[in-house]
């Protein structure tokens, strides 16, 4: 056994875009036990229900994270609508489908920009930021946001679209797929980038079910647990997971790939088929007294909500538990045995949100 | 997503056999957090299996605590310190215990309700 050193990586470190401070404790460059530390960005979000109410505290609910904002705001109205006993339109149902999906594909498509710099490949980061460009600027005409939204609301969304965005979403689905063709060939075939992920960090089927862990972590151990397969709406749409069963850094970066052209397919099919109608209803009054749970996938995976209505317009409680949160122990506990080399794609592709993971 | 939910109420001398009993029947855990109570603080458990969602509503009375069920789900360390870090719920026997430095805050257990009045 060799001599054991204690290596403190982040909280300022390349590889992280936000602060996270782990002890690597390392046998030569074996990392043997590693202790994550955060708390460097708690904000305390969810106690601002006291002073705003349910309506008002959407628009805190949407800034918990920068990237996954329209998931977080459909998360959280869709807790205070079951709380409510609020049913929203179907036009609504189909238009949050159709941003929560857009996001998905700019997520992903930040992440794959991310891993690529990780990787060296300065090339390939700078292409996947340039696709991701279209669809924020499709955010920017249909919501005046590029990154925070604003669209959902207690009762469906804020803003219809109009025939001519849903042709101009639809030809940038069609121009996404085709760069992805190519993009998404490089991350799949290219040899630079598979002799680096491929192997590297495994996550077994059996610690990933153990470890509770969620989204393209735990679907690229072939794990199974999308709360998209529960939703009518998704099933509509035609949904199916991705699953990929090697459980390295490579299948959880080959799910994104996949899931950005899925995405890209289930918009399409939601445009095709939006339904006529409303795109909210009113809900006014007191939130009642009781619970409601709500859960939503995010491009990292499953966000949990949970909402307290006490019979005023204030809530009890409003918690958001996000997927940063439950793959911590993941990331650890694949740490445990790697090359401290291999410790930023590791945790690259654990895809961490540390500000969502802190509120 | 809206999905079959169900919400229990359980003491906490039954939550460690509680979570015993659901990861042998296959449940996942979805998440821990606590919610603000006068004299006590109230820990929700959420557990999930095929979309089904089950949540236990346990309330802690100031000064006493509820054990840990990291021995059962390793990955409920992050909640259970969570928990304490802001409402001050002491969790015995966890398999990694931050001891109060999980979050870095200038207030100690700021979520924490007040004491319960005597009438």
């Amino acid at each position: 056994m060799g001599k054991r050193t204690i290596v403190p990586f982040g909280p300022q470190h390349p590889a992280l875009p936000e602060p996270v401070h782990l002890d690597l404790e390392l046998e030569d460059e074996t990392v043997v036990r590693a202790v994550p530390s955060i708390g460097y960005v708690h904000r305390g979000l969810e106690k601002l229900t006291e002073s705003y109410d349910y309506e008002s505290m959407t628009y805190v609910m949407e800034r918990v994270c920068g990237i996954c904002s329209f998931g977080h705001g459909w998360g959280y109205t869709g807790a205070v609508e079951g709380l409510m006993g609020v049913n929203i339109p179907d036009r609504a149902e189909y238009l949050r489908i159709v941003f929560h999906e857009l996001s998905r594909v700019h997520s992903h498509l930040l992440w794959l920009g991310l891993l690529a710099d990780g990787l060296g490949f300065d090339s390939l980061f700078m292409h996947c930021w340039r696709i991701r460009e279209k669809v924020l600027d499709v955010f920017e005409a249909v919501t005046g946001g590029r990154v925070i939204l604003s669209y959902c609301k207690v009762g469906g969304v804020k803003k219809d679209l109009t025939p001519e965005m849903v042709q101009r979403i639809v030809s940038m689905c069609d121009d996404i797929e085709e760069d992805m063709r190519r993009t998404g060939y490089v991350f799949m075939k290219d040899s630079s980038v598979r002799n680096r992920l491929c192997g590297t960090g495994v996550l077994s089927k059996e610690d990933a079910v153990e470890l509770c862990c969620v989204g393209p972590v735990a679907r690229g151990s072939g794990v199974d647990n999308d709360v998209r397969s529960a939703s009518k709406w998704y099933r509509e749409v035609g949904f199916e997971p991705v699953l990929y069963d090697e459980g390295d850094c490579w299948s959880r970066c080959m799910v994104r790939v996949d899931e950005v052209v899925q995405s890209l397919n289930l918009v399409r099919t939601a445009l095709r088929n939006l339904p006529d109608g409303d795109i909210a209803v009113p809900v006014k009054g007191p939130a009642p007294v009781g619970d409601f749970a709500f859960r939503v996938e995010q491009p990292r995976g499953e966000a949990f909500y949970y909402v307290q209505g006490n019979g005023t317009k204030n809530l009890g409680r409003a918690r958001v538990r996000t997927p940063t949160n439950i793959n911590i122990p993941a990331m650890v506990r694949t740490l445990q045995g790697c090359n401290l080399q291999d410790v930023s794609m590791l945790v690259i592709t654990i895809d961490p949100c540390i500000s969502c993971t802190e509120r | 997503m809206t999905e079959e939910q169900i919400f229990e109420d359980l003491s906490p001398a039954d939550v460690y056999r509680t979570a015993e009993a659901l990861r042998a029947d296959g449940y996942r855990m979805v998440q821990i957090c606590g919610v603000t109570r006068e004299g006590s603080t109230e820990v929700l458990y959420s557990f999930d299996r095929d979309h089904r969602l089950v949540n236990y509503r346990v309330d802690v009375p100031f000064g006493t605590s509820v054990r840990s069920i990291t021995p059962v789900y390793w990955a409920a360390f992050v909640y259970e310190n969570e928990v304490h870090d802001l409402f001050g719920v002491e969790f015995e026997d966890s398999k990694l215990d931050y001891k109060g430095n999980f979050f870095r805050m200038s207030a100690k257990t700021p979520w924490k309700g007040p004491e319960k009045e005597v009438s």
